[in-house]
């Protein structure tokens, strides 16, 4: 029987990836990448925040965030070659998040925690917060499932059919943010992105539709948190980054697949 | 009672009109053509009609409930994305095995539902693309130059099934063209379009007026023509000369 610890690691690191996995796949499908690294950038100047102000860290990194996504999304809507703009804004977030930690010194000691998580004191507290947060986000994508999907292939045809796109992408955008704060915990503000974009990436190759992708993606996720969790215990490294390893593994592995199958 | 009809519909975009002033109505049952050169603003007519480009002036009015069925330009499907072309029909209304099955059998494209949608010729996209637009049994259909990356055949084709559609479904056809002779023969009515309705009538009397002649430039008669009607108007600037200054051989080829 595996410590506690373990365990609890283990159901945070699936309970992310339940919502990363189909995320993540519309991340990818909409070439989202710069605005989960701004998203989660703005998780740490969230957390910066909230600690200097003494509310909530959860609360803090989600406002934030969410702000900051609705920024970018808007940003990009405008203009389709904002990607210089996003990236200005993915970093500048991640910059004066570090400045703003520097005025918290009970942080100070601890920032990789920030930055690369801390899955393995995950409390039952925590435990709580990443299931509900995952739900909520899952509840989310699949009610607006089809209409996202849409408005992904095609923004005209989704406008044509009576839906809006600019609807669609605030409910990623919400879903974004709410991932990030989630996310910040397992795998903290640096990785975040990595673990949107690994598993659906290497979900590609083994997919045929839509569905299928984001299935994948969480079962590459899930693997990948077990796998990541396995190492870090047996070879001592750190936990995040560990499973990040793991999923980029997963990815190199569906790229030789994906190459023999064609 | 029309379809869709636009009043003094006018179009402004980044200081300049991109249309003034058009007219426009679509009864149910019939086949529209909007002709014009490149930046004419067809496209713009058409996504103004259709309600995804705000009027600046003017005013579009769309039967309460109108089922419309869209064919857009170009459709890219993203390589990172997975889509069978069975799973595309059901965007965003779910439809049966037996409906898509149908839908595809009428485009001419039966049996495509396992094939990945980026995988298609442009051919087969295009016919994909109508048979999803017929999936909501539309009252009309919007199709926004539907035939380009097709060769003369597959255009022919192409124009010939949309007759067939309109024969079986009775819906309404608007679409969007540059190119002339084959489309004006599938038509009820053709609108010549530079920025305003240059001319509108039925493809032969269209063929025949001298602002049409004017807008594609018909080789040394059509220049005679151009003179003429130049000349007829010097002091009216009403835009139908305009392209031919700048796309006198592209029109003279088409």
């Amino acid at each position: 029987m595996p410590d506690a610890f373990l365990i609890h690691a283990a159901l945070a690191g699936i309970g992310l990836m339940l919502a990363a996995g189909p995320l993540g796949a519309f991340v990818v499908w909409r070439r989202m990448a710069y605005m989960g690294d701004a998203t989660a950038h703005a998780a740490l100047l969230g957390a910066a925040l909230a600690l200097l102000a003494d509310l909530p860290i959860a609360l803090g990194t989600a406002l934030v965030a969410l702000a900051i996504a609705s920024l970018v999304t808007v940003l990009s809507s405008r203009d389709r070659a904002a990607d210089t703009i996003l990236g200005v804004l993915a970093h500048s977030a991640l910059a004066i998040g570090l400045v703003a930690i520097s005025f918290a010194p009970q942080v100070r000691s601890d920032l990789s925690t920030f930055l690369f998580g801390d899955i393995l004191t995950v409390s039952i507290a925590d435990l709580a917060w990443i299931w509900g947060g995952a739900a909520i986000v899952l509840g989310l994508l699949a009610w607006r499932w089809n209409a996202l999907l849409t408005a992904t292939v095609n923004e005209e045809l989704a406008q044509a059919a009576g839906l809006d796109p600019r609807r669609e992408r605030f409910v990623l955008t919400v879903a974004l943010a709410l991932v990030v704060a989630v996310a910040i915990k397992v795998v903290g503000a640096l990785l975040i992105s990595a673990m949107l974009i690994v598993p659906a990436a290497a979900a590609r190759s083994f997919a045929r539709t839509p569905e299928g992708m984001a299935l994948i993606a969480v079962l590459i996720g899930c693997a990948s948190v077990l796998a990541g969790l396995w190492g870090s215990f047996i070879y001592d490294t750190p936990a995040g980054p560990s499973i990040v390893t793991a999923a980029a593994a997963a990815f190199a592995f569906s790229l030789a697949k994906g190459r023999r199958a064609r | 009672m029309p379809l869709i009809e636009a009043r003094g519909l006018g179009v402004r975009r980044g200081g300049h009109d991109i249309l003034r002033a058009v007219n426009f109505r679509i009864l149910p049952g019939e086949i529209v053509t909007v002709l014009g050169p490149n930046g004419s603003g067809k496209s713009t007519l058409i996504r103004a009609l259709i309600g995804l480009e705000p009027g600046s002036s003017g005013e579009v009015t769309r039967k309460p409930g109108l089922r419309m069925g869209y064919v857009p330009q170009r459709l890219h499907v993203d390589a990172a994305l997975p889509m069978t072309v069975r799973r595309f029909l059901s965007l965003p209304r779910r439809v049966s095995d037996a409906a898509a099955a149908e839908a595809l059998g009428r485009t001419g494209v039966a049996g495509l539902e396992k094939r990945q949608v980026s995988a298609l010729s442009g051919g087969q996209l295009q016919r994909v693309l109508l048979a999803r637009a017929l999936l909501s049994s539309p009252e009309i259909l919007i199709l926004d130059e539907p035939t380009q990356g097709l060769d003369q055949p597959g255009e022919a084709a192409f124009y010939k099934l949309l007759e067939e559609v309109r024969a079986a479904t009775g819906t309404a056809v608007l679409m969007v063209s540059h190119d002339l002779h084959v489309v004006m023969r599938a038509s009820d009515r053709v609108i010549c379009l530079n920025g305003h309705v240059c001319c509108e009538g039925t493809p032969e009397i269209v063929s025949a007026a001298p602002e049409y002649r004017a807008l594609f430039g018909m080789g040394m008669g059509g220049a005679l023509a151009l003179y003429r009607h130049m000349h007829d108007h010097d002091h009216v600037h009403d835009g139908c000369e305009h392209d031919h200054d700048h796309h006198h051989h592209e029109g003279a080829d088409a």
